[in-house]
């Protein structure tokens, strides 16, 4: 006689490790079988977009830091480009070329972390401190920049708060080159890694429409294999300089779009980064990274969307100003707040040991998504 | 690739009273006003079209307009009447690589918008979030729940410019 079995439902979090965060998804379950995923997000919420509201457009950026904690840089840049965008400030080439640099770097360091929680998740600790040693020098780069590790205020509207350290240039140059042969080491490590593909090869397939329909963009997006990267699409800054490549997935260990895709863009992403960085290095000019900072932020009567592609994904700023000196409206397009919504749609028809693989694939951030 | 002006012709050729104006006076962006209650039917034309093919939904954000009639209390908080709220879609083609925003305005004492997650799947928790911080109705919505305040937050919708903090919430004291 076969045993009877019924539905049953689990809560996974807020508390939990692997949810990289306060995050609680509601499993519906028969027996190890995922049926359907709730999750429960706002744990986190902090209504930064109210805050806006009652600050002057410079006062904002501290709170941008905050929201995607992992890449605040990203962050600021999105935000400071967003408004002078709407002013029509024209910013110096030498900020241009720091934004930039200090954007990749930021780019590798929050790949870092997400390459490294994500072995955690699975099993393998080792990765993770390789990665959080590599992503410490990155850190040091940002700290003799600016003074802070994680959340900067460094990127002002049309123009940095300091120019760059006189041992900035010296200290990157060791940090790329002592970080390459890291990288291949990590693939020898983990990516490469018979149980590791075991876990995660054919797991969590997002299929390339699905992603679009659902607004998926960044590393997920691409792991699908789709060429799609704003830094190339929709150009900004002074990216169209640069040669670099922009890597997809291929399906090289599964079917195109799984969880071994999403983890090796990554990797492939950070060569880029370096390449990008590199080559900014060498060509970045002279010249005084305040001149081009407004006096007094006082936007024409307007609004605007700008985006950005941070290492998760397209971050948008949907500012509206009603030309006063407090913004009328700071909507932020969250990548990780849009990737969480695909998130059920990964799972179904997997095991629970398979949710982790999942959601560390997509390596979301709770502070983003929550604002 | 189209610029919002050719998209705005096409739209009214097919939806003549829904579309209503394009705005682009204001610098920067430009922007096509449609009806609130049709913004569903115009999303699937836009997404579907061959020439047009908007695929993926960038932004969904609701806005207070705070253009009703201010009153103020004896504490010296302001209540707004009347006026608008209003939701705006910022969409793009991947494939033709163009870009849109739509505007649509909805009253404020009965805000009532279409949903357009049968067009775009993506726009579930966008308006989610609407409804939640403006108090928004997206009409035909599979899962209209509060998404990032608490599930039983019952002292209005934050984000609206007339927003007052309760005083205490399960108990505990909110300003302090």
């Amino acid at each position: 006689m076969a045993l009877k079995t019924e539905e049953m439902v689990l809560n996974m979090g807020p508390q939990h490790p692997s949810t990289h965060g306060v995050l609680r998804l509601e499993l519906q379950i028969d027996g190890e079988i995922i049926i359907d995923v709730v999750p429960h997000i706002g744990y986190l919420h902090r209504c930064f977009e109210k805050h806006a509201e009652a600050m002057t457009y410079p006062q904002v950026i501290p709170y941008t830091d905050r929201m995607d904690y992992l890449a605040s840089m990203y962050n600021e840049f999105g935000y400071a480009l967003a408004m002078e965008r709407l002013m029509k400030i024209e910013v110096p080439e030498r900020v241009e070329y720091i934004r930039v640099i200090m954007g990749e770097l930021q780019r590798i360091a929050s790949h870092l972390v997400a390459l490294g929680t994500y072995g955690a998740d699975i099993g393998a600790f080792t990765p993770f401190l390789f990665c959080f040693r590599d992503r410490e020098r990155i850190l040091h780069l940002f700290e003799i920049t600016c003074g802070a590790r994680l959340l900067y205020n460094y990127i002002w509207i049309g123009g940095l708060s300091h120019d760059l350290h006189p041992d900035f240039i010296r200290l990157t140059k060791e940090f790329i080159k002592d970080f390459r042969p890291n990288v291949k080491e990590l693939n020898e490590l983990l990516s490469y890694n018979r149980i590791f593909i075991e876990r995660t090869a054919n797991v969590g397939l997002l299929p390339l429409e699905t992603a679009i329909n659902y607004g998926v963009t960044g590393p997920n997006l691409r792991a699908s294999g789709m060429k799609w990267d704003l830094r190339k699409d929709d150009p900004y800054s002074v990216y169209h300089k640069f040669d670099y490549d922009i890597p997809i997935g291929k399906g090289e260990k599964g079917k195109t779009g799984d969880c071994w895709d999403r983890y090796y863009v990554r990797v492939l992403e950070m060569e880029e980064s370096l390449k990008i960085i590199e080559q900014a290095i060498e060509q970045i000019p002279d010249g005084d990274v305040t001149s081009a900072i407004p006096k007094r932020v006082k936007p024409p009567e307007g609004q605007i969307y700008t985006r950005v592609e941070n290492p998760r994904g397209e971050l948008g700023y949907f500012i509206i100003s009603d030309g006063s000196i407090n913004p009328a409206r700071v909507k932020v397009r969250a990548p990780s707040f849009v990737t969480m919504q695909v998130f059920p749609e990964l799972c179904k028809g997997f095991m629970i040991a398979d949710v982790v693989a999942i959601l560390g694939s997509v390596d979301i951030v709770l502070g983003e998504i929550d604002r | 690739m189209k610029t919002a002006e050719e998209i705005f012709n096409q739209l009214k050729e097919k939806f003549e009273n829904s579309v209503v104006e394009l705005k682009s006076d204001k610098p920067v962006e430009s922007f096509i006003i449609v009806n609130p209650l049709e913004v569903d039917k115009i999303c699937l034309f836009l997404r579907d079209e061959k020439d047009l093919q908007f695929d993926s939904l960038m932004n969904l954000s609701g806005v207070d307009d705070a253009n009703g009639t201010k009153e103020k209390d004896e504490k010296g908080l302001e209540t707004i009447k009347g006026g608008t709220l209003s939701v705006y879609y910022h969409i793009e083609s991947t494939k033709l690589r163009h870009k849109l925003t739509l505007k649509t305005s909805t009253d404020r004492e009965k805000p009532e918008v279409v949903t357009v997650t049968e067009t775009w799947k993506g726009a579930d928790w966008h308006e989610r979030e609407a409804y939640d911080m403006y108090g928004i109705v997206f009409l035909n919505h599979p899962d209209l729940r509060r998404i990032l305040m608490p599930y039983d937050w019952e002292f209005g919708y934050p984000l609206r410019k007339d927003y007052k903090n309760p005083e205490f919430y399960q108990g505990m004291k909110v300003p302090y």
